[in-house]
């Protein structure tokens, strides 16, 4: 790669716009974003704003309603393997081995190189997730975590424009996240594909990414604000954790999504206690209950 | 369950498990035989003979059901099917299994004929809504047909055939009657296909083909298995008739024949045996289905 892009991907006033029952309702509106090649950018908002949907479109998964997609100076559309994919469940066919679920990809890719160098090509992303020696197991024989390294071998492997990531980690212990951030990390840091990702999580949004992105709440959501993390790479957990800056750039994250929580009420609720509930409720103790960020 | 038994810290809790095991395993259904055994000793017909006051000895019919052999008729009567199950004696006298044996392989043609038709049916009706308008209404109003409905249209669609007619006939009547089982199931499983192995595809580009081998046949077989289970049960059960009809050599054939000879012990005999076989098929195939479960 010589001269990078500075606009690997576009995206122009994306909109989408779901029939209801209740008629149409607009999910997200003018969604604009511009991602740098080698950027690792991370999507960050409430559940249900539409995060994924953004992603889906990206990915060519899920129409665009309105607005434009360029993806390394072409428009794109439609789906393709120059986006890799990983979802929340890492979706692998299960009557395939881990090995012959990247190869699938990879054949499809590199139909031209021979099939050694495709054999080996695959067997190289398996044994940098750390698979080496589970390689040719069916995934109903991996952990959760293997069949997520699974799923991001096979992305990785078909060496796209594009990474897109899907709260990859979301289903997964946190000890587990952990490891799989590093291995994710690793192969990104041997081959920087431009990123987007998204997360609930901001601490990891902070270790992994260049920019997060901060989403608005849904429907009509849209790019609210986004936040540069300057820490240099190789990342260190620890060292990323013991800088003060830190904790700046959570309590920014943090306090965007607290000002969007649902925690407040939008209506009075609909339902009143009885006067002898109410009476009933003053006559006990109950344990308070705080909520904490 | 038997090392268990070795075991020292064996309690009694698991004892009684295990016994309780072999109760409702094989104790309750050798009961359940028994009992049916009973109730048909209990209305079958016999034979009483008495002298006449003229010195001729009379036969006189006795029983509930006074045609109805016991059980213990059938078994002396049938006795030289049974026991030599594969002799061929005469071309209408052969063992039970023998006769069994051209059945099943009629069967056979004619269930092949039925999935090689009925499974690529059922994945376009699985994937295509136009098809699925265009057929399915035909397709609803030709499932609950009678083979012996069908036996005739097959003979006179071959009639062209000249001695094969009967045989062709016959291999069409199963082949039509066996199939819905394997279309409509395949056609389900097609559409049962999570969105997340079709997504797989879109963003690898996989080719029409590759789709359909890599992923979508894949994903189907534990449907397409379930269908050709019970298209192979509904095909055992088209054989008796179609053999009742054609004259073919055959279990079913068998079991008409004893009946216009007024041997009714052959009946039973027929009955029992086809029950069996089919059960047996259907076992194997259920085998077949659960090891594309278990993927
Ligand atoms: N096919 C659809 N038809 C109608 N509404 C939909 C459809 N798909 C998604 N939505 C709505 O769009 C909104 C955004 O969904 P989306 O899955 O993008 O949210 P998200 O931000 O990814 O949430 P989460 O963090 O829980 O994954 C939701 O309110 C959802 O109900
Ligand atoms: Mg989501």
């Amino acid at each position: 790669m010589s001269v990078k892009n500075p606009k690997m991907l576009e995206l122009d006033r994306l909109w989408k716009t779901y029939d209801t029952p209740k008629g149409p309702t607009t999910i997200v509106k003018d969604f604009n974003l511009k991602l740098k090649e080698g950027e690792f950018a991370t999507l960050i908002g409430h559940s249900g704003c539409g995060k994924s949907t953004v992603l889906m479109m990206v990915a060519g998964l899920s129409d665009l309603s309105q607005g434009n997609m360029i993806l390394a100076g072409k428009e794109a559309s439609g789906p393709g393997p120059d986006r890799g994919i990983v979802f929340q469940s890492p979706c692998l066919l299960p009557w395939m081995t881990a090995f012959e679920n990247v190869m699938l990809g990879v054949n499809q890719v590199y139909f031209t190189a021979s099939k050694t160098e495709r054999r080996q090509m695959a067997e190289y992303y398996l044994t940098i997730v750390g698979l080496g020696d589970a390689m040719h197991k069916r995934p109903s024989e991996l952990s959760q975590g293997m069949r997520q390294r699974v799923g991001i071998a096979r992305a990785f492997a078909l060496q796209p424009k594009m990474l897109l990531l899907d709260e990859p980690f979301g289903m997964l212990d946190s000890l587990t996240r952990y490891e799989l951030q590093e291995v994710l990390l690793e192969l990104w840091r041997r081959n920087r594909i431009t990123t987007l990702m998204v997360t609930h999580d901001v601490d990891e949004a902070i270790f992994l990414s260049d920019r997060v992105v901060m989403m608005t709440n849904g429907p009509e959501a849209e790019v609210g604000d986004i936040l540069n993390i300057p820490f240099e790479r190789p990342r260190n957990r620890k060292e990323i954790m013991e800088d003060p800056r830190y904790y700046k750039l959570r309590e920014h994250l943090i306090t965007f999504l607290n000002d969007r929580s649902h925690i407040r009420p939008s209506r009075e609720p609909t339902f009143k206690p009885s006067p002898d509930m109410a009476a009933e409720l003053a006559t006990q103790d109950f344990p308070v209950c705080t909520m904490t960020a | 369950m038997l090392p268990l038994l070795n075991c020292p810290s064996i309690n009694t809790a698991a004892a009684v498990k295990i016994s309780t095991d072999f109760l409702t395993k094989y104790i309750l259904p050798l009961l359940g035989i028994f009992a049916v055994l009973l109730i048909w000793t209990a209305v079958a017909g016999g034979v009483r003979e008495e002298k006449t006051a003229s010195g001729f000895t009379k036969k006189i019919k006795t029983g509930l059901i006074q045609d109805l052999p016991g059980p213990y008729e059938t078994w002396v009567k049938t006795k030289k099917y049974i026991v030599q199950p594969f002799a061929k004696r005469e071309e209408l006298d052969q063992g039970i299994l023998r006769f069994t044996w051209y059945s099943l392989i009629v069967v056979a043609k004619g269930y092949s004929i039925a999935l090689i038709i009925g499974t690529p049916i059922g994945f376009m009706l699985g994937l295509s809504k136009v098809f699925t308008r265009m057929f399915d209404p035909i397709i609803q109003i030709l499932r609950p047909v009678s083979p012996l409905a069908w036996m005739p249209l097959g003979v006179v669609l071959f009639m062209g055939a000249g001695k094969h007619a009967n045989d062709l006939g016959a291999l069409f009547t199963i082949a039509v009657c066996s199939m819905w089982p394997t279309v409509l199931n395949t056609a389900v499983g097609v559409r049962a296909v999570p969105q997340d192995y079709l997504n797989v595809a879109k963003v690898l580009k996989l080719s029409k083909w590759k789709t359909l081998w890599k992923v979508l046949v894949p994903a189907t077989l534990p449907y397409m298995f379930t269908g050709y289970r019970l298209s192979l049960g509904i095909a055992w059960l088209v054989i008796v008739a179609v053999e009742m009809l054609t004259g073919r050599i055959g279990i079913g054939n068998f079991l008409w024949n004893e009946y216009n000879n007024g041997l009714y012990t052959s009946i039973i005999l027929s009955i029992l045996t086809i029950g069996f076989v089919g059960w047996a098929l259907d076992r194997l195939m259920s085998l077949l289905e659960s090891r594309f479960k278990s993927i």
